[in-house]
């Protein structure tokens, strides 16, 4: 993890996202470099959830276009990047270390299983059903997928839902050590995160 | 390739644990044969003669209502996000899965059929045959069962809808298969050249199938 | 101590523990005294010595409806009287019965081999006991299905309810359906009335049967609970741990 990331720059220009025919925005140009968070906000409908899911390609580009400058030339902006969405991407009658195990093979990553879990607090139920979780468990599970698998970039759909103090702070820390090691954090949000230094985005403002 | 084994042995897991479907198909496959005779009357002659074509729609049927899940359980929890965003490519991950389904799914059907041979009182010779060809032949049914498996959980619907895309499609595998089958058991045309077509039919599925569903999946995919 | 004592599952382990090698060896003993029975008893003067696998196929088909009758009746336990260790019967009773049933089958097969020149005739009474197979396997597919024990068990009593009311129906429509296609090849099962040598070995052999079912139920049942103590610890494992 210690190696020096290239720096990167995720650059949007003159983005736009339609989905069933309906504009949820456009015009939208922003950038984010390494070391870097950017908070996404904005009433609801205003596409923030839309945004990240196009950012990791799951959305087709309407108009516009997304740059990750610095990133592996090779690979897609989604196969350099973790998506946290509203669903947890957990098979209830896997155990917790096997969703993570499989996660961890599928996206290519050669981190330790053991000590993703133990950074979130999962450590003692490696052996448990997942579907024994209660859902902040399910969530940290899920941000264990981050901890094991180096990606720089981070997509992180309302990441504190469900989530208690305790796990918030974690996650912060988590938030941190990423931008520190000159990740880049995209997030969608309605409560403040508490990072220092993170710009933010509105969206649903026409000018 | 670690990417695509752990994908298939996740999906194999899944299938057989405690609340996967695969014994359940297996189950569907028995009612349908046992079914069938309750419909024609128990003249041994008579389900001797349609045997093969019995257990080929039995497989069939119990084929493509298995596959409902496939992709839909892994659109439900997020998962399917997730699977597009590993540089292993999705014909490759959805390959791997229709052959988790066909081992866990597909090939029980294949082994049931012996036993359920006897209840339509086939002889050893025609057991075989119609089991080799079901082992040939299921392969293609869970591939393209996989592009419409994918096409419809775009739309996010299932069931019924996915056999009536999906039906039409298999008519060729259906046709060698009994055709081969039968040729193994009454002649006069050669066992070969119908069981050659249907292990070509699985193989053009295998490339079809995965193409088709990545493509439908990307499309449709929001 | 009263016999609603043991409606509490912890008394009911203890139990077990005290009755089930009692019952093991009983099983096993009058299995044996049956076995040799069987062999003492003469062969039948037109099927030979195959007539012997009617003293394991009859006892089968008995206690394959006993089965479901249990369940029927831990059924009525898990919906009306909410009896705590109903649903631990009613799930227990299935693979049990189920297994019962295949073996009525199976020696069924093996007896028509001889009698009708192949394994299966779709004769009424095979037909029957094979909807019955199905119906079993249909209830263990449900308890497979769903993880949660309580909601499992009402959804599974439900299912053997109307299966129990069902049984008598659909025996109806097969004898029908049997004699209206009645194939002239299928010989009927029943000749005389059954000559005292063979109804002892059959009684004495129904008897150890019976017994293997009830010591089969009760280590059944007790493992199904010692399940549901290791699944409610993990749990409460996982409840005590950081952010549940």
């Amino acid at each position: 993890m210690a190696r020096a990331e290239p720096a990167l720059r995720l650059t949007a220009t003159d983005l736009a996202c339609e989905r069933g025919g309906r504009m949820i925005f456009s015009a939208l140009c922003f950038s984010v470099s390494s070391g870097e968070a950017l908070v996404v906000t904005g009433r609801n409908g205003a596409g923030k959830s839309s945004l990240l899911r196009m950012v990791a390609g799951f959305l087709a580009v309407a108009a516009g276009r997304l740059d990750l400058a610095g990133g592996d030339p090779e690979r897609s902006i989604g196969e350099q990047a973790h998506y946290l969405g509203h669903q947890d991407a957990l098979k209830p009658a896997l155990t917790v270390a096997e969703n993570l195990d499989f996660w961890t093979a599928w996206l290519g990553g050669t981190g330790d299983i053991r000590a993703a879990l133990a950074a979130v607090g999962l450590g003692s139920l490696d052996n448990l059903p997942a579907g024994y979780l209660s859902a902040g468990q399910r969530r940290r599970l899920s941000l264990a997928r981050l901890v094991a698998i180096a990606r720089p970039l981070w997509l992180l759909d309302e990441p504190t839902s469900a989530l208690d103090t305790a796990a918030q702070n974690a996650l912060r820390t988590l938030m941190h050590d990423h931008l520190a090691r000159g990740g880049i954090i995209l997030t969608a949000t309605h409560m403040p995160l508490g990072l220092e230094g993170a710009r933010s985005l509105e969206m649903g403002v026409r000018p | 390739m670690k990417a695509l084994t752990a994908l298939f042995g996740r999906d194999a897991k899944l299938a057989v644990r405690a609340g996967g479907g695969a014994p359940v198909a297996v189950l569907f496959f028995l009612i349908v044969v046992t079914i069938t005779p309750f419909a024609l009357g128990p003249d041994l002659a008579l389900l001797q003669r349609i045997g093969p074509a019995i257990l080929w729609i039995g497989a069939l049927l119990a084929s493509l209502l298995a596959l409902d899940r496939l992709l839909a359980a892994d659109l439900d929890d997020g998962s399917l996000d997730l699977l597009t965003m590993s540089d292993t490519p999705l014909e490759l991950a959805l390959a791997a899965k229709a052959l988790a389904h066909w081992l866990t799914t597909g090939l029980p059907l294949v082994i049931a059929t012996p036993l359920l041979a006897l209840f339509l009182n086939l002889d050893l010779v025609a057991s075989a045959a119609v089991a080799a060809t079901l082992l040939v032949g299921t392969p293609a049914l869970t591939f393209l069962g996989l592009a419409g498996a994918a096409l419809t959980v775009t739309l996010r619907r299932g069931g019924l809808l996915l056999s009536v895309l999906v039906l039409p499609l298999t008519i060729p595998v259906l046709i060698f298969g009994v055709a081969a089958s039968n040729a193994a058991i009454v002649g006069p045309l050669p066992f070969g050249t119908p069981f050659m077509i249907l292990c070509a039919l699985s193989l053009t599925g295998l490339v079809i199938g995965p193409v088709a569903a990545a493509l439908a999946l990307r499309s449709g995919h929001d | 101590m009263a016999l609603i004592d043991y409606a509490n599952p912890s008394k009911f382990i203890s139990l077990t523990d005290r009755l089930l090698p009692w019952l093991i060896g009983g099983a096993a003993l009058a299995l044996a005294f049956g076995v040799n029975q069987v062999f003492g008893a003469p062969e039948d003067y037109q099927q030979g010595a195959t007539v012997r696998i009617m003293f394991i196929h009859v006892p089968a088909a008995w206690l394959s409806m006993f089965g479901w009758m249990i369940m029927t009746i831990s059924s009525l336990g898990t919906l009306v009287w909410r009896h705590p260790l109903a649903d631990v019967a009613a799930k227990a009773a299935a693979p049990v019965g189920a297994a019962f049933t295949l073996i009525c089958l199976i020696t069924g097969a093996l007896w028509g081999r001889p009698m009708w020149g192949t394994y299966w005739v779709w004769d009424a009474r095979l037909t029957s006991v094979l909807v019955l197979f199905l119906m079993y396997l249909g209830v263990i597919a449900l308890w497979r299905t769903v993880e949660e024990p309580t909601r499992a068990a009402r959804a599974a009593a439900i299912l053997t309810l109307v299966g129990a009311i069902n049984l008598p129906i659909i025996k109806f429509s097969v004898d029908w359906w049997n004699t209206l296609h009645q194939p002239a090849s299928v010989l009927r099962l029943d000749g005389p009335s059954i000559h005292p040598d063979l109804l002892v070995p059959l009684l004495v052999m129904t008897l150890a049967c019976g017994l293997t079912f009830i010591t089969l139920h009760l280590a059944v049942m007790r493992n199904e609970i010692l399940r549901r103590r290791i699944r409610t610890m993990h749990l409460l494992q996982a409840q005590r741990a950081p952010g549940s």
